[in-house]
């Protein structure tokens, strides 16, 4: 692919990130926030969420299958969970973290399970994206070229 | 010295977060708005930095006789995550604000939950700003005024010291019945700053008389921070 044909593709698969609620306008902060200075900062900050988002989601399943489930420690996860996904702009996620402090709050427990697999599911799919838009933002610069920011808003 | 748009690479702020990923972005927020960043993960790690001693505690107002007392390191705001393991950031800004020493730096206060009842005790406590998390760049235009009004107070400082002298003696005189109350002074109108509240040189006397009954010098020196790795 030329650079041209690549940064159309970014445009249109970033737009549809936003289109299909992966991601909501904090995402667009981050990337306001990267430039010549700073060329890696989504990427870093994306892998920091990916790390932290995986400890978590580790963490989670270990005390929901606990005979006795420490419910405060449960919150404590989602609560960080939440402001994870909210930081990086995972908007699906972060929406799962809401309800989820919700059943967390009742103490129910068929509500939390389903849940911890809602919130799985939503990260594998929006770390699947990210990951897919890093790669083409990194082959766009390979190649020579930048990336078209000012097109998104258009 | 004029305070000019220029200077605002020379504000230092000091950023609290336990979350890496948010010290990235308030750190990147920051330093894109041109301001000299330090981060720190915990309260307690903010404290050392800023040279906060745990005997302040006790005795909040017993260093203000010594003028030497200037942090290693100057700090212009402090921005703090709210909920924190250990130390809240609402046990921060108390601290910082019972210290006689730390208490002229603003503070803001981060929070991902927007609780009507938690702003309001941040604000009552003394925080200048609340921002609800995420925060962006539009923020952090309302950190400016707030750290403007701090160099103009450290600039004021030496002048400080004097004019506490007599207003102690002044207050001394006031400890006799009926005296009409004088009306404020306007920081932005008058060269001078305002005298400290009567609560504060109440407190600053006790503490005296406090000091002198137990036989300690009030000009205790206090070791200034040291050593800890930063990330400026």
């Amino acid at each position: 692919m030329e650079v041209g044909q690549m940064q159309r593709a970014w445009v249109e698969y970033t737009r549809s990130l936003f289109r299909e609620g992966f991601l909501d306008a904090q995402f667009q902060q981050l990337q306001l926030l990267q430039d010549e200075s700073n060329p890696d900062f989504v990427a870093e900050v994306v892998s920091l969420f990916f790390e932290d988002s995986e400890r978590l989601l580790a963490d989670l399943t270990f005390v929901l299958e606990q005979q006795n489930i420490d419910f405060k420690k449960v919150d404590a996860h989602v609560h960080q969970f939440k402001g994870s996904s909210s930081s990086i702009g995972a908007q699906r996620v972060k929406n799962d973290c809401i309800a989820f402090r919700n059943f967390c709050e009742e103490q129910n427990i068929e509500g939390c399970l389903r849940c911890l697999q809602q919130v799985k599911q939503d990260y594998y799919l929006v770390k699947s994206k990210l990951e897919a838009l890093i790669r083409l933002e990194q082959q766009i610069v390979a190649a020579g070229g930048s990336i078209p920011m000012e097109e998104l808003s258009s | 010295m004029a305070i000019t748009a220029d200077s605002r690479s020379q504000f230092h702020v000091l950023a609290v977060d336990d979350s890496l990923i948010d010290r990235k972005l308030i750190e990147r927020l920051l330093k894109t708005s041109s301001y000299q960043v330090t981060t720190v993960d915990s309260g307690s790690k903010a404290l050392k930095f800023l040279g906060f001693q745990e005997d302040e505690q006790g005795n909040p107002d017993t260093p203000f006789g010594s003028p030497n007392n200037h942090q290693e390191v100057e700090v212009n705001l402090i921005i703090t995550d709210y909920c924190m393991p250990g130390m809240t950031g609402y046990d921060l800004l108390k601290k910082v604000k019972e210290s006689s020493s730390l208490r002229n730096i603003p503070v803001v206060i981060m929070s991902s939950e927007n609780v009507p009842s938690r702003i309001t005790r941040c604000l009552e406590e003394g925080a200048e700003e609340f921002f609800l998390k995420p925060v962006r760049l539009s923020d952090l235009n309302r950190l400016k005024p707030h750290m403007m009004k701090t160099k103009i107070k450290n600039q004021k400082q030496e002048e400080d010291q004097e004019e506490l002298k007599i207003s102690e003696i002044q207050s001394d005189e006031q400890q006799q019945p009926v005296q009409p109350p004088s009306p404020q002074p306007q920081p932005e109108s008058q060269p001078q700053p305002p005298p400290p509240p009567p609560a504060l040189l109440l407190q600053h006397n006790n503490n005296k008389r406090k000091a002198m009954e137990e036989g300690l010098s009030p000009d205790r020196t206090r070791p200034r921070y040291n050593g800890i790795p930063t990330m400026v």
